[in-house]
């Protein structure tokens, strides 16, 4: 088997357009969850989103370009292009054979669609935009990336709600460390702040009124928020052969099903996902320095996964630092995995645990360690990044700091 | 002995219940535990749904997460519905507002 490398990664989210801008804010916790730019009409029952308000498509896309893609499709190709110029790699001749892309949204283009309905039930016009397919379509962003970089090889877009991007990173890491593939751009995007998701989350009744605070007694729901986060993974040693610079690596990856109920989590499934990808890392759960939570803030993933987190790390529960960027970022749905995933490196990379904002007081039911409203600096080898999804969907990801050559 | 609430509103309650989760409304009791009629948090939220278009009002996040039966349903929504004629007879009763107000 292959050690996988992480050679570039990109981000887009309420924090900023790229990783250097994300990363000083993510380090301090200091949260981009803020009112809402429109707060709709009538106003929705949550007032706060994190919404990247600094990204302009136009200073990334001609209009013409911009006519295809959608935001979050936008998103997706403006975070691989970072982490494609962050590792210098090049797709052209044979390695563009052997490269994939691998994307995870959970709903696509949704403001396309939400438009086609306007024209089609309030408007009575049943001439819909020519363009609503490829917009609307959750492949979008992979094709983009596909065809801006000149990657031939696997390219497609998984889509399991809020599990989508770690199912997409897992599949990359899992087919470049097997030998399918000897590099893959992997991650995800969502661009949540169409007025009929908004609503429809509204009246499922899970997101916070005020910004989320994950694992704290006063959690009343989740932050909505949206992005990309891309990461370029490559085989050890085709990245050493070239040169390149070594960020991080993939070493495990597991998922499972809790196959229960269609909202509402269970201990077994989140553990089963942890423990298998651990497994897959070949390592036990002492190794585990840091878990980016999934962490929602709603009343109950934040309980059900203090409980898997126990049941796998038994008494280490209560010394391993916990935390849910959710906080400062929001949870970006299908992207959330991606934008953890950078995260979760560049706490790695820099020995600092991102504290979970907005908390004071942690719920004694859970029963770990988040750290919260202050950073944690500590020597961090090895992270888990934890995604759980509606549909009883959970991923895993286990994430190794780059050897310090 | 506690106060039995309105028959016409246990009965309206009642069929929302029965409508929105399929199920047949003489199954359906006062007494009956959300848990009996294997009634979950999401399904808790359908319900709501429905009542609130029945009714014509919102019912906040705190009250559905406690909703366990149908008594605390009808009692709940009843006192909303008491609160919702207040409102609308303060409204009616309130005076006109000043002609030279500017703010």
């Amino acid at each position: 088997m292959n050690r996988v490398a992480v050679t570039g990664m990109g981000l887009v989210c309420a924090l900023g357009n790229n990783v250097a801008q994300c990363w000083p804010l993510l380090a301090k916790g200091e949260s981009r969850i803020r009112p809402l730019a429109d707060p709709g009409a009538p106003p929705y029952k949550f007032r706060h989103g994190a919404e990247a308000l600094a990204f302009r498509p136009l200073d990334y896309f001609s209009e013409k370009d911009l006519l295809f893609l959608e935001r979050f499709a936008q998103m997706a190709a403006v975070a691989a292009r970072e982490a494609v110029a962050q590792s210098g790699i090049s797709f052209a001749g044979e390695l563009g054979n052997r490269s994939g892309v691998i994307t995870g949204t959970s709903v696509g283009g949704q403001f396309s669609e939400e438009e086609g309905y306007v024209r089609l039930y309030r408007e009575n016009n049943p001439r819909v935009a020519p363009l609503t397919i490829p917009r609307t379509m959750s492949n979008a962003g992979a094709s983009r990336i596909s065809f801006e970089f000149g990657i031939h090889g696997p390219c497609y877009t998984v889509s399991t709600a809020c599990s989508s991007s770690n199912h997409s990173i897992g599949q990359a890491f899992w087919m470049v460390r097997n030998g399918q593939l000897t590099a893959a751009i992997a991650g995800g995007s969502e661009a949540v702040f169409a007025e009929g998701l908004l609503r429809a989350w509204e009246a499922m009744r899970v997101v916070s009124p005020e910004p989320c605070k994950p694992f704290s007694t006063e959690r009343r729901g989740l932050s909505l928020g949206e992005g990309a986060g891309m990461l370029v993974l490559e085989n050890w040693e085709h990245a050493v052969a070239r040169g390149a610079t070594i960020l991080g690596e993939i070493i495990g990856f597991g998922m499972s099903s809790d196959a229960h109920h269609i909202t509402q989590p269970c201990v077994d499934g989140p553990a089963n996902a942890m423990l298998w990808a651990l497994r897959d890392a070949a390592i036990e759960p002492d190794a585990v320095d840091y878990i980016n939570a999934h962490g929602t803030g709603t009343q109950t993933n934040d309980i059900t996964e203090s409980h898997a987190i126990r049941a796998v790390f038994g008494p280490k529960a209560e010394s391993v630092p916990v935390s849910s960027t959710k906080s400062l970022h929001g949870h970006a749905l299908g992207a959330a995995g991606a934008v953890e995933a950078v995260a979760t490196l560049l706490a790695l990379e820099h020995g600092v645990v991102p504290p979970t904002a907005n908390v004071s007081t942690i719920d004694p039911a859970c029963e770990i360690r988040v750290v919260h409203s202050e950073p944690l600096a500590a020597k961090l080898e090895i992270a888990l990044s934890n995604t759980f999804a509606f549909g009883g969907l959970n991923a895993s990801l286990v994430l190794r700091r780059a050897e310090r050559v | 002995m506690p106060e039995q609430p309105d028959a016409g509103l246990v009965s309206k309650v009642t069929a929302v219940i029965a409508k929105s989760q399929r199920i047949p409304a003489e199954t359906i009791t006062l007494d009956s535990t959300f848990e009996e009629l294997k009634i979950d948090s999401l399904d808790g939220i359908s319900i709501v749904f429905e009542l609130e278009n029945e009714f014509g009002i919102g019912i906040p996040d705190e009250g559905v997460q406690n909703l366990r039966s149908v008594r605390e349903t009808v009692e709940g929504i009843s006192k909303l519905l008491d609160e919702k004629a207040k409102a609308e007879e303060a409204s009616v009763h309130a005076p006109p507002a000043a002609k030279d107000d500017t703010a």
